[in-house]
């Protein structure tokens, strides 16, 4: 026990000591960086998005965002495989409260607007479709809490995911054929920076990831909650 | 401005780390649970002092709240569990 | 030394990964260990986010009046680190779901959250 405490300690320390060097050669910047001067030089001509992180996450950097989405649907996918055997939790007295009710019937709906203006705003103001999705897997969340024996439809959750996940590569395709390469954001005109219909298909392909986000988030809260305790 | 902001963060940064000492050494696992929700709020001030709005909105709707409320989640049905044992 | 606001996260974030770090290898307890690692997340992020901040500078946002497409990379700051963090917390919390149905899983079988008592690999 004394040797794999003295262990940890010796790795802990060692680590510090890696992590203090690059504090050490840390230097305040005082410009950008090449790749970062690009991005915000050129995002209002080629892109037209205001939100340079948008542009970034959307468009010169698609294909991560596309397999971050993936990795996202494999984890709700496996988290539901690996407990599919624990049987529905046994349907005890509904026993919450009146007011979690009340005021999840009159909070529900604000939230789940407030996560679509969220993210058909992604171009133009702060957010997105991971944030407008959060926000959305929290109003189901608050769903699953006020009624825990189930109006949440599982079937419903899946298909919304599966068919934005297939209408955002179709989009992705589209680019390929009608403008410069796989999720090319041009196939829809650029329009005036600042205004909510531009950017090309920023907004429609930030909405579908924002759906997309929001319903595997919800997915994995809803299968981790419907497990029961019986072993298998 | 700059000096405000200094101490601002300065003040933060205690409280973070004072906050995950607390998440890690706690024996009531709640406590534990409750201050690691803190950290992700008070990282979420943090970054939009930083100058990231993006990352702070990010990090307060999923880490804040749905992390925090996972945990709980998983605390109740193991403790269910472990009374089953008991009984 | 002279503190500025970078150093000031960078120092911070990379307390917060020691923590973390020391608490998954000395916690006895799963979730316990699971929250160190969701610890050391958010240092990371931190750490990532305050290498991409310049002193001065404020979001890469144009709102048409204190930033413009003109000034936009002289005023602000770099949004590639942004971007990859944007995407990190997300999936850092899948991974958090994921370790967390493991635990569960172990939990219905063993009845224990203890890691000393999971012993079937060990020899």
């Amino acid at each position: 026990m004394k040797i794999k405490n003295s262990l940890v300690i010796l790795l802990v320390m060692a680590f510090g000591v890696f992590l203090f060097q690059v504090y050490k050669q840390h230097q305040t910047q005082g410009s950008l960086n090449k790749t970062a001067a690009y991005y915000n030089t050129n995002t209002p001509d080629e892109v037209g998005a205001s939100n340079v992180v948008t542009a970034i996450v959307v468009t010169y950097r698609g294909l991560d965002t596309l397999g971050e989405v993936t990795v996202l649907f494999l984890t709700a996918m496996i988290v539901g495989y690996i407990l599919r055997h624990g049987g529905k939790e046994k349907p005890m007295k509904n026993n919450t409260s009146e007011i979690l009710i009340t005021a999840a019937n009159v909070l529900i709906p604000g939230s789940i607007i407030l996560g679509v203006y969220v993210f058909i705003n992604g171009h133009l103001t702060p957010g997105g479709g991971f944030q407008g999705g959060a926000i959305i897997g929290t109003a189901i969340t608050l769903m699953i809490l006020a009624d825990p024996l189930g109006s949440v439809k599982k079937a419903v959750l899946h298909i919304t995911e599966s068919l934005s996940g297939f209408t955002y590569i179709l989009i992705g395709l589209a680019g390929l054929l009608f403008a410069g390469g796989f999720l090319d954001n041009r196939i829809l005109p650029l329009g005036n920076l600042g205004n909510l219909l531009s950017a090309g298909a920023i907004p429609l392909i930030y909405s579908l990831i924002g759906l997309k986000v929001g319903t595997e988030l919800s997915s994995i809260i809803a299968s981790i909650n419907e497990t029961g305790n019986k072993t298998a | 401005m700059e000096t405000f902001k200094i101490i601002m963060m300065a003040t933060l940064a205690v409280v973070m780390i004072i906050s995950a000492i607390m998440a890690v050494l706690s024996k009531e696992m709640p406590l534990a649970i409750l201050a690691s929700g803190a950290i992700s709020l008070l990282a979420s001030i943090f970054f939009l002092i930083l100058a990231s709005p993006d990352v702070a909105m990010t990090e307060a709707a999923i880490g804040a709240g749905l992390t925090t409320f996972l945990f709980f989640i998983i605390l109740r049905k193991t403790e269910q569990n472990s009374h089953e044992d008991k009984k | 030394m002279n503190l500025t606001i970078d150093k000031i996260a960078l120092l911070l974030g990379m307390s917060l990964m020691l923590i973390g770090l020391w608490g998954g290898f000395t916690q006895k307890n799963l979730l316990k260990i699971i929250l160190s690692f969701s610890i050391f997340d958010t240092g990371l992020n931190i750490l990532i986010v305050a290498l991409g901040y310049l002193p001065g500078r404020t979001a890469p946002i144009i709102d048409g009046s204190a930033v413009t497409p003109e000034n936009l990379a002289l005023v602000a700051i770099d949004p590639v680190p942004q971007a990859l963090v944007l995407t990190a917390i997300v999936i850092g919390f899948g991974t958090t779901a994921l370790l967390l149905a493991y635990a569960l899983k172990l939990n219905q079988h063993k009845k224990s959250l203890d890691i000393n008592q999971f012993t079937d690999l060990k020899w």
